[in-house]
């Protein structure tokens, strides 16, 4: 009885010993040394394995690094600058600034531009306010008002001023909650180092757009012909620019006869208008 | 031969392990999204199918059952397999870097999968010998193969349904699993026929 009990205990410890020395063996002598660079690259980056520097995970990101085959110190979203300076100086190369994204909101119509076309008494959120005709403004694409992304916004960055929404860009993370929550998706992200930007959302046709809201694009196409390099084009109504091809100078904007391009240095956006330059503070 | 191809059919089609026998549906709705990733997660079974017979038939023939020791089957099987893709994934990892990078992430979550262990047991069960346990594995790799493949199509043209909101996501993969599941019980007889068992 004891004598079978001993035999199988020594065949399943035999089993895994010859496994274990197996194993042992194989990582003494096949195993890949990894490259101490990459294994340091690998240790300050996040770990979070995102994916937004475009590669499988960190391992990925630290291995193209590492290999020189990626250049580029400042993919690592999450890691933000901290990690873009810690790579740099690993592989002794400058430090470049991580573009990060900024929520900024398509529409410009506060108080002054535009006004009221009915009056509303149902419950105070944007979600409830756009089932009605898309909300109570005159302009049924623009901002309603009420705050639903300044609600959503873990940060505190959004504010409502003078009816409309604006972003703090110094409080913003980008995290893109805001875009989810607006019902008229006049939030989309940008990268923190492009200029101009189309504070309008309105398809309509100009002369609609302009009887709604003074700041609106009317579609005239001014800031087509302005742009050097093509970036900026209009279809169905309203403007939109390539970042790909934009060049930051600001002509489509100083053109702009509605002000509805407006341009942004992060810090506060300025708005140009026919005659001057003013700037709005956050 | 003959004898040879009706284990093969017989594995492939008619006892096929994920849609007959209900083994190894972790990977079977984990991996299935993705034509390209299917492929490579049914290859890289079929692959350690094939290895894991190759040792634990000796192990079972010339160790447990000459010590009378075929109750500790499950767990050795386990520790040889488990001991044996790392094994392989090492020497992979050395010898052929390209192999690894493709098959590598699959190695290690198809360790002890079910469909591994259950084919490395129902070689045994069902009295083979070193041949015919081999043949026998390779149709059952094929056979996961096949069925990865089957629902990775199926599955690229549920993302365009448009199912109720309380069928999306899971259960209506669970759903479709089972109508593929349903059509290889076609298959039943389909080897006897052909071979005339």
């Amino acid at each position: 009885m004891i004598e079978a009990i001993l035999i199988a205990v020594a065949v399943v410890f035999g089993i895994g010993i010859l496994c274990a020395l197996g194993l042992v063996i194989a990582d003494r002598y096949m195993s890949v040394s990894v490259d101490e660079t990459e294994a340091r690259l690998r240790a300050v980056l996040p770990g979070a394995n995102c994916g937004a520097c475009g590669y499988t995970g960190c391992d990925g990101y630290a291995k193209a690094l590492a290999s020189g085959a990626e250049a580029k110190t400042n993919l690592c979203i999450p890691g933000a600058d901290a990690t873009s300076r810690e790579i740099s100086t690993i592989l002794g190369v400058a430090f470049a600034d991580v573009v990060e994204q900024v929520a900024v909101i398509h529409c410009g119509g506060d108080c002054k531009e535009t006004g009221p076309r009915a009056e509303y008494y149902g419950p105070k959120t944007c979600a409830a306010a756009s089932l009605v005709y898309g909300g109570a403004g005159k302009c049924k694409y623009g901002c309603i008002g009420y705050g639903d992304c300044a609600a959503a916004c873990p940060n505190g960055a959004i504010c409502i001023q003078n009816g409309i929404a604006l972003v703090d860009t110094r409080k913003c993370t980008g995290c893109g909650i805001c875009t989810r929550t607006c019902p008229h998706r006049l939030i989309t992200l940008m990268a923190d180092v492009e200029r101009v930007l189309v504070t309008c959302s309105s398809n309509d046709k100009g002369a609609v757009t302009r009887a709604a809201c003074s700041h609106g694009c009317i579609g005239c196409r001014k800031c087509e012909k302005n742009c050097p390099t093509g970036a900026i084009t209009v279809s169905d109504n309203l403007a939109s620019v390539d970042y790909e091809r934009c060049i930051k100078c600001d002509k489509c904007a100083e053109g702009c006869p509605t002000g509805c391009i407006m341009i942004s240095d992060f810090a506060g956006i300025h708005r140009y208008t026919v005659t001057e330059k003013e700037t709005v503070t956050l | 031969m003959t004898h040879f191809l009706m284990i093969l059919m017989t594995s492939v089609l008619v006892n096929n392990y994920v849609l007959t026998k209900f083994l190894g549906i972790c990977p079977f709705l984990g991996v299935s999204k993705k034509l390209s990733q299917a492929t490579g997660m049914g290859i890289a079974v079929t692959f350690v199918m094939l290895l894991s017979t190759a040792v634990t038939w000796p192990v079972q023939t010339y160790l447990l059952e000459r010590f009378d020791l075929a109750y500790l089957q499950t767990i050795v099987f386990i520790l040889v397999i488990a001991s044996l893709v790392q094994l392989v994934e090492i020497v992979l990892k050395r010898y052929i870097p390209a192999l690894h990078a493709s098959l590598g992430i699959y190695l290690p979550l198809i360790t002890t999968n079910c469909a591994v262990l259950g084919v490395a047991l129902q070689n045994v069960k069902d009295g083979y010998g070193f041949a015919e346990s081999m043949v026998s594995s390779l149709g059952c790799g094929l056979g996961f193969l096949l069925a990865m493949v089957l629902f990775a199509g199926v599955r690229s043209r549920l993302v365009d349904a448009d199912p109720p909101e309380c069928f999306k996501g899971l259960p209506i993969t669970l759903i479709a699993a089972s109508i593929v599941a349903l059509s290889l019980v076609g298959f039943s007889g389909v080897a006897n026929g052909l071979f005339g068992a």
